[in-house]
C-alpha cells in the first residue's frame, strides 16, 4: 500500500501512508488510538474506499472496491469484534457465503468435510455443531482463522487478537501463526500489547496521526523506542507514583459476605477500601472479577451480603441506588455499556446527573455545555466540540467521556473495570494520572484489570479472584507476578 | 497562561463549530422553504387554484389531527426501538367508552366533558400500561404484546357497544370540540397543536425526553447510568395509549357517536407518519417536529389526490411509494452526513 489518503469530516485520518508485507512475514502495525491503523486496514479489507493512493498485490496494482473483492484477492480480515453469526454452528460459519451446493440445496456433508479439513490442517479441535455464541473467545477466533484459510487467504489481518485471550490461549495462537507463516501466509498484526511484539513480529511499523513514522525489524526495536515513536515524546514511566494511603484513612467502601448470581457466581466476597486507596482485583478472564464489581454497583442484583459507604449501610437493588450512595462503575465494554454512541459528548457526559441540570422542569443546555466543556478541558478529550457524536471519537477519547460522566457527580467509590482496554499508551498515562488525582481527593478505587503489570503498578493492595471468590490478598510490596499467577491459576495451595 | 490559551482555543473551536452548524442549518431551512413554495405553487396550478384556499387548507389540517396526535405518541415508542400496534383499536374502544360514559351522565356540559375526557384517557393509559408490563417485566417483544392488545381492545369495543355505533344522546358538551372553531381555526386543530408542542418540549427539553432517547440508543448504558429504564419504557406506552385515546375522543366528538370500528388500520398510518418524519425504527433518534411534518405530508398528498380526482385505489399505491421514497431519502441524507 502506498500513499494512502483518507479524509473524514473534519479529520484527515490517513495522510499518505505506505506499508508493505512480505509472504511468510508477520508485520506488526502499532500506534496510538486514532493513529489510523483501523482505517488503513479497513481500506485493505475493502470496508472503506481510499481517497487516494494505490494498493499492489504481487507487484500488480489492484482495485479493492468491496469486502468480496478483498476476499477474492486472498485478503482475510479478523476484526476484534468477530464477524460470526452467533446462532450458527462452527461449520456453517466457516463455509458462510461459500457453501458447497448440490443443485439448489446446501450440501451439508461437503460443508462438514471442508470445515473439518480446514481445522485439521491447523491441528485444532472445535465443537463443530455448537452455536458459536457458546464458544470461548479463543475458539471463536480459531473459527475466524479457519474461515480465512478456507477462502485461500494469503494475507490475514488481525486486529488486537490477544486482547481477550488468556496467556495459554495466546501461546497457542502464536504457535498457529508461526505454522501458517511457514506455509507462506503473511500477517498484519495490530496490537496495543507492546510486550508481545518481540515474540511474534518480524517487522514493526509505527503510525502516528495518519502518517507512517518508521518501519524497523522487530529485533532492532526496543520497547522504549517503540513508545517514543508512538507518542512522539519520551514517556518516562507507565505508572504514576501512587500517593501512599495515610494511616488514619477511613474505610470508604466496606463489602461484607457479598454473593450474587451473575454470569459467574460470586460467593462470600468481603473487603474494604480506604480513602485514597486503590484495591486491584487480579485473576484470569472469567474468574468473576467483573461480576464482583457489577454486584457492588447494582448492575447485577446481589443475592445476599452488605455494602456500606462511609460507614453507612446501603441497599443496592439497581445502579441508581449505588449511584445515589456514591458508587460508580466504569464498565469494561464502553461501547455496549458505557456510552450511548449516537448521542453527543454533552448528552453522554450529563446523562447520569441530568437532574442537576434541570431548571423549572427543563434541561438547561447552557449549563450542560459549560460543565461538559470543563470536563473536555480537564480530561484533554480530543473532540471538535461538545456536540460531536461520541461514535466519531477514538477509543481512548470515548473512554474519557465515560469518565467525564462520573466525574461531574460526587462519587466516593470508583469501580474501574478494565479501564485501559483498547486505549493507547498516551491515553493510559492520562487515565492513571486521573486515578491518582481522584485518590488525592479522597476517593476509593477498585480496579479490575487483565494486565498484570497494570494491577501491580496501580494498586496499593491486590486481591486475587478465582471461581467468584477472593483467594488471596497481597500488599503492594509483596505482590509479585509469580505469586499472583500462582493463586489465580490455582497452582498454589 | 498555558491553561488560558487552551481554554481560549477550545472556546474558539466550539463557537466556530456552532457558527458553522448554524449557517448550515439556516441554509437548509432556506432551501426547504424555497422548495416548499415552488411545490405549493405547482400543486395549486395543477388543481386550478383549489388547493390554496383557506377552506381547503383548514380541511387538510382537520383531516390530519387524528393521525398526527396518534403519531406523536407512537414517536416515543419507536424511539425506544419499540412499536405500538394497538393504537388503532384504542381509538375504537376509547371512543365507545367515551360515548357510553357521556350518555350515562346527567350533569352540566362542562362536567360531562371533563369526566368523559378522563374516562377516555384512562382507557388509553391503562391499555398502554398493560402493553408495557410484559415488555419491561419479561422482555417480550412489543410487537407481540401490542398485537395482542390490538385484538383485545377491538374486541372490547365491539362487546361494550354491542357491535353498533353508540350515538351521543346529547352532543352539546362535545360540539365545540367536534365541529367548533376558535377565530376560524377548528378546535381539533388547536388540540393537535397543543399536544404536538407539549410533547415536542417533553422529548427535546426535559430529562424524561433525554432518557427516552438514551434508552433507545443504548438501553444497558442508560440503565448503568442510573436511569430507571423500566419506568421510562412503561411511560412511553402510556403516552402512546393516551394519545390514541385522545384521538378516539376527537373522532367521537366529530361524529357525535362512538363507533367500535373507528380507528381500524390507523396504526399503520401513524407508523408511516413517524417513519416519514425521520424517526429511526432502530431507536435512539427521532423528533416530534419530524413526525408532525410526516403526518402533514401524508395529509397533503391525500388532499391533492382527492382534488385531482385520482381514484382511491391509485391513491394507496402513490402513498406506498411516497413512504418508501421518504425513508430512502432520509437514509441517503444520513449517509451523506456520515461521510
Amino acid at each position: 500500500m502506498s500513499g494512502i489518503v483518507k479524509t473524514f469530516p473534519g479529520v484527515r485520518a490517513l495522510d499518505g501512508v505506505s506499508f508493505d508485507v512480505e509472504a511468510g512475514e508477520v508485520h506488526a502495525l502499532v500506534g496510538e488510538n486514532g493513529a489510523g491503523k483501523s482505517t488503513l486496514m479497513k481500506i485493505l479489507a475493502g470496508a472503506l474506499p481510499a481517497d487516494a493512493g494505490e494498493i499492489a498485490l504481487d507487484g500488480r496494482t489492484v482495485r479493492i472496491d468491496g469486502p468480496k473483492a478483498a476476499e477474492q484477492l486472498g485478503i482475510g480480515m479478523i476484526y476484534q469484534e468477530f464477524n460470526l453469526v452467533p446462532d450458527l454452528g462452527v461449520i456453517e460459519n466457516i463455509v458462510l457465503g461459500v457453501e458447497p451446493r448440490r443443485g439448489i440445496f446446501l450440501d451439508r456433508r461437503a460443508a462438514a468435510d471442508e470445515a473439518a479439513h480446514a481445522l485439521a490442517e491447523l491441528d485444532i479441535v472445535l465443537p463443530l455443531d455448537r452455536p458459536t455464541r457458546r464458544l470461548t473467545v479463543a475458539q471463536q477466533q480459531l473459527t475466524e482463522i479457519a474461515k480465512c484459510l478456507l477462502r485461500q487467504a494469503r494475507l490475514i489481518v488481525m486486529d488486537e487478537p490477544t486482547a481477550a485471550l488468556t496467556d495459554r490461549e495466546t501461546d497457542a495462537l502464536f504457535a498457529l501463526i508461526a505454522k501458517l507463516k511457514a506455509q507462506g501466509v503473511a500477517f498484519v498484526y495490530i496490537s496495543h500489547r507492546l510486550e508481545e511484539l518481540p515474540r511474534i513480529a518480524d517487522r514493526i511499523t509505527v503510525l502516528r496521526d495518519g502518517r507512517t513514522i518508521e518501519t524497523r525489524a522487530a529485533a532492532a526495536m526496543p520497547e522504549a523506542d517503540l513508545i517514543r515513536l508512538m507518542v512522539g515524546r519520551p514517556l518516562d514511566s507507565h505508572y504514576p507514583d501512587l500517593p501512599p494511603v495515610s494511616d488514619g484513612a477511613a474505610v470508604v467502601l466496606d463489602v461484607r459476605a457479598l454473593s450474587a448470581d451473575g454470569s459467574v457466581p460470586v460467593r462470600d466476597v468481603a473487603f474494604g477500601v480506604r480513602a485514597g486507596e486503590v484495591v486491584g482485583l487480579a485473576g484470569l478472564v472469567g474468574a468473576g472479577r467483573t461480576d464482583i464489581v457489577r454486584a457492588i454497583a447494582g448492575a447485577d442484583v446481589p443475592s445476599s451480603g452488605e455494602v456500606a459507604v462511609d460507614g453507612k449501610r446501603i441497599v443496592v437493588r439497581s445502579p441508581a441506588d449505588a449511584i445515589r450512595a456514591g458508587i460508580v462503575l466504569i464498565p469494561e465494554d464502553r461501547k455496549a455499556q458505557g456510552l450511548v454512541l449516537g448521542m453527543s459528548v454533552r448528552e453522554n457526559t450529563t446523562l447520569a446527573h441530568l437532574a442537576d441540570f434541570e431548571r423549572n422542569g427543563l434541561v438547561d443546555r447552557r449549563a450542560e455545555t459549560a460543565a461538559t466543556n470543563q470536563e473536555i478541558g480537564e480530561l484533554h478529550i480530543r473532540t471538535p466540540s461538545s456536540e460531536q457524536t461520541v461514535r466519531n471519537l477514538s477509543g481512548g477519547n470515548q473512554q474519557k467521556v465515560v469518565l467525564a460522566k462520573w466525574l461531574i457527580g460526587r462519587a466516593r467509590v470508583f469501580l474501574f473495570d478494565e479501564p485501559t482496554r483498547g486505549v493507547d499508551v498516551g491515553g493510559k498515562a492520562e487515565i492513571y494520572a486521573l486515578m491518582a488525582e481522584l485518590l488525592r481527593q479522597g476517593a476509593a478505587i477498585v480496579m479490575v484489570s487483565s494486565e498484570l503489570p497494570e494491577v501491580l503498578g496501580m494498586s496499593h493492595r491486590v486481591l486475587v479472584v478465582r471461581g467468584g471468590m477472593i483467594r488471596a490478598e497481597f500488599a503492594r510490596a509483596d505482590a509479585t507476578p509469580q505469586k499472583v499467577i500462582a493463586v489465580a491459576t490455582g497452582a498454589a495451595a | 497562561m498555558a491553561e488560558t490559551k487552551v481554554q481560549a482555543t477550545l472556546e474558539g473551536r466550539a463557537s466556530d463549530a456552532t457558527a458553522q452548524a448554524r449557517r448550515r442549518s439556516l441554509l437548509r431551512v432556506a432551501a426547504f422553504a424555497a422548495g416548499f413554495i415552488v411545490l405549493v405553487l405547482a400543486v395549486n396550478a395543477l388543481t386550478h387554484g383549489d388547493f390554496l384556499t383557506e377552506r381547503n387548507l383548514t380541511n387538510v389540517l382537520r383531516q390530519i389531527t387524528v393521525n398526527a396526535i396518534m403519531a406523536v405518541g407512537q414517536t416515543f415508542v419507536i424511539i425506544t426501538a419499540g412499536i405500538d400496534l394497538s393504537v388503532g383499536s384504542i381509538v375504537g374502544v376509547s371512543g365507545v367508552v367515551a360515548a357510553i360514559v357521556a350518555n350515562s351522565l346527567h350533569m352540566s356540559s362542562p362536567f360531562v366533558f371533563v369526566v368523559t375526557l378522563f374516562a377516555a384517557l384512562g382507557v388509553g393509559a391503562l391499555s398502554g400500561y398493560v402493553n408495557a408490563l410484559p415488555v419491561v417485566r419479561l422482555n417480550l417483544p412489543p410487537f407481540i404484546t401490542t398485537l395482542a392488545m390490538m385484538q383485545v381492545a377491538r374486541g372490547l369495543a365491539y362487546i361494550l357497544s354491542h357491535g353498533q355505533p353508540v350515538p351521543l344522546q346529547n352532543s352539546a358538551p362535545f360540539d365545540w370540540l367536534g365541529t367548533g372553531a376558535f377565530a376560524g381555526i377548528p378546535y381539533q386543530v388547536i388540540v393537535m397543536a397543543v399536544v404536538a408542542i407539549a410533547f415536542a418540549v417533553i422529548l427535546g427539553r426535559t430529562a424524561y425526553g433525554r432518557y427516552v432517547l438514551a434508552l433507545g440508543g443504548n438501553e444497558e448504558a442508560a440503565r448503568l447510568a442510573g436511569i430507571d429504564t423500566r419506568r421510562t419504557k412503561t411511560i412511553v406506552y402510556v403516552i402512546s395509549g393516551g394519545c390514541a385515546a385522545l384521538a378516539g375522543l376527537l373522532l367521537m366528538a366529530r361524529f357525535a357517536s362512538g363507533s367500535p370500528q373507528s380507528g381500524t388500520g390507523y396504526e399503520l398510518q401513524c407508523i408511516a407518519a413517524v417513519v416519514v418524519g425521520g424517526t429511526s425504527l432502530m431507536g435512539g433518534r427521532g423528533s416530534i417536529v419530524g413526525t408532525f411534518f410526516g403526518a402533514l405530508l401524508i395529509g397533503v398528498l391525500n388532499n391533492v389526490m382527492n382534488l385531482l380526482n385520482i381514484e382511491s385505489y391509485t391513491q394507496q399505491i402513490v402513498l406506498g411509494i411516497v413512504i418508501l421514497l421518504a425513508v430512502i431519502l432520509d437514509e441517503l441524507r444520513k449517509r451523506y452526513l456520515a461521510r
